[in-house]
């Protein structure tokens, strides 16, 4: 899933600074999953606002709501419900979310509630990792399902840069070195000797180095 | 000393707030326990929510605080450490906002009958003379 997190409140209230009425937009997605910007953070948030215009001396009305996703022009339309409430939406989403307000309300002011952090998973309670960089041409199954592209800090494709120390990477030592691992579980499953094959130089537009993406499908496309 | 007295809101867990609730709260202010705190209990602290605590700033208190277990006896095993981290997660906040974080503490008491459940509303009757009123309090345009 997508892992975001709450942007400082100082931050948020200097982008709501001329703002009287502001809508706090939750996305029931990825972020509510991570504790971002679901409903139980949309409700902290909104306290927050409220509070710090308080101390501003400043009045405002601060409204609550969220979207099943705000990445789908269809739950977009349901923030007509708000309408005419507000003088600003402030949206707990990911930069998706915000970027689908802003496509398809052209004259909403929307500001983003969150960092966008990158896409992984649950590491532990309260500790989220990422896992994969969205690069568009995916070779895990060269690497035993281990990315190296996200998991490496250098992005290595063939092999570790032999810095690693007790298999922890060169560059952070808290974090394993994806290319011990990627060795060891190929090893376990008896194919160490995918290894040796050598990966061609890679072609990073897909990755995004060529300009935005997209992906179409013509038979889903009307 | 200023005249000015803090309106403080307290969050307890039902096993540490046993004292009050078999004394009352006349015979607790008998024993030093502020009359400007208000107690809210709850079966645990690990139940309070960051949006309970904040509603209460938002709702007019100087201050706040919650008393669990202790950490490593909690009744319900992590509960007191639930509203520890969300304790934290709102001194964070606060001092994002520019608001003194001392305005919300978290203790971690004995169950039962202790002179400590009166001298930690004590504690923070006398911290929150001193911070004064809540900064969310002031004057709107
Ligand atoms: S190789 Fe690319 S697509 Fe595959 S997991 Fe890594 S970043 Fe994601
Ligand atoms: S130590 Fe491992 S993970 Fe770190 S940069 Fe080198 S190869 Fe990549």
């Amino acid at each position: 899933m997508i892992i975001a997190e709450r942007k400082p409140v100082e931050e948020i209230m200097h982008m709501v600074s001329s703002a009287e009425r502001i809508l706090v937009l939750g996305c029931r997605g990825c972020v509510s999953v991570c504790s971002a910007g679901g409903e139980r953070e949309v409700e902290i948030l909104a306290s927050l606002i409220r509070l710090g215009k308080q101390k501003e001396g400043k009045k405002a009305e601060v409204l609550e709501g969220s979207l099943v996703r705000q990445c789908d022009k269809e739950y977009i339309d349901s923030i007509d419900i708000w309408e005419g409430k507000y003088d600003a939406i402030v949206s707990m989403a990911c930069g998706v979310g915000v970027n689908f307000i802003a496509n398809l309300r052209p004259a909403t002011v929307v500001y983003p509630g969150v960092n966008t952090s990158f896409f992984g998973g649950s590491a532990e309670q309260g500790v989220w990792a990422e896992q994969c960089a969205g690069c568009g041409n995916c070779i895990l199954h060269h690497t035993g399902g281990l990315c190296p592209v996200a998991r490496c800090a250098k992005s290595l494709m063939n092999g570790p840069c032999g810095g690693s120390q007790d298999g922890k990477c060169e560059i952070h030592s808290e974090v394993p070195c994806v290319w011990q691992l990627i060795h060891d579980r190929l090893a376990r499953l008896d194919r160490k000797k995918d290894m040796l094959e050598v990966a061609p130089i890679r072609d990073w537009r897909p990755a995004g180095h060529g300009g935005p993406r997209k992906v179409k499908r013509d038979d889903l496309s009307v | 000393m200023s005249d000015f007295i803090p309106n403080i809101h307290a969050f307890c867990c039902h096993y540490t707030s046993q004292q009050m609730c078999n004394e009352g709260q006349e015979e607790l202010s008998r024993e030093g326990f502020p009359e400007n705190v208000v107690i809210n209990r709850m079966v645990c602290t690990g139940k309070v929510q960051v949006s309970n605590l904040l509603k209460a700033f938002e709702e007019g208190a100087d201050g706040v605080y919650v008393v669990g277990c202790p950490e490593d006896k909690c009744h319900n095993l992590m509960g007191s450490q639930r509203a520890a981290k969300r304790v934290g997660a709102i001194k964070k906040a606060l001092a994002e906002l520019s608001v003194e974080p001392e305005r919300i503490e978290m203790f971690h008491l004995e169950r039962g009958f202790h002179p400590e459940f009166v001298s930690v509303a004590q504690e923070m009757d006398k911290r929150l003379r001193k911070l004064g009123l809540s900064p969310f309090k002031g004057e709107q345009s």
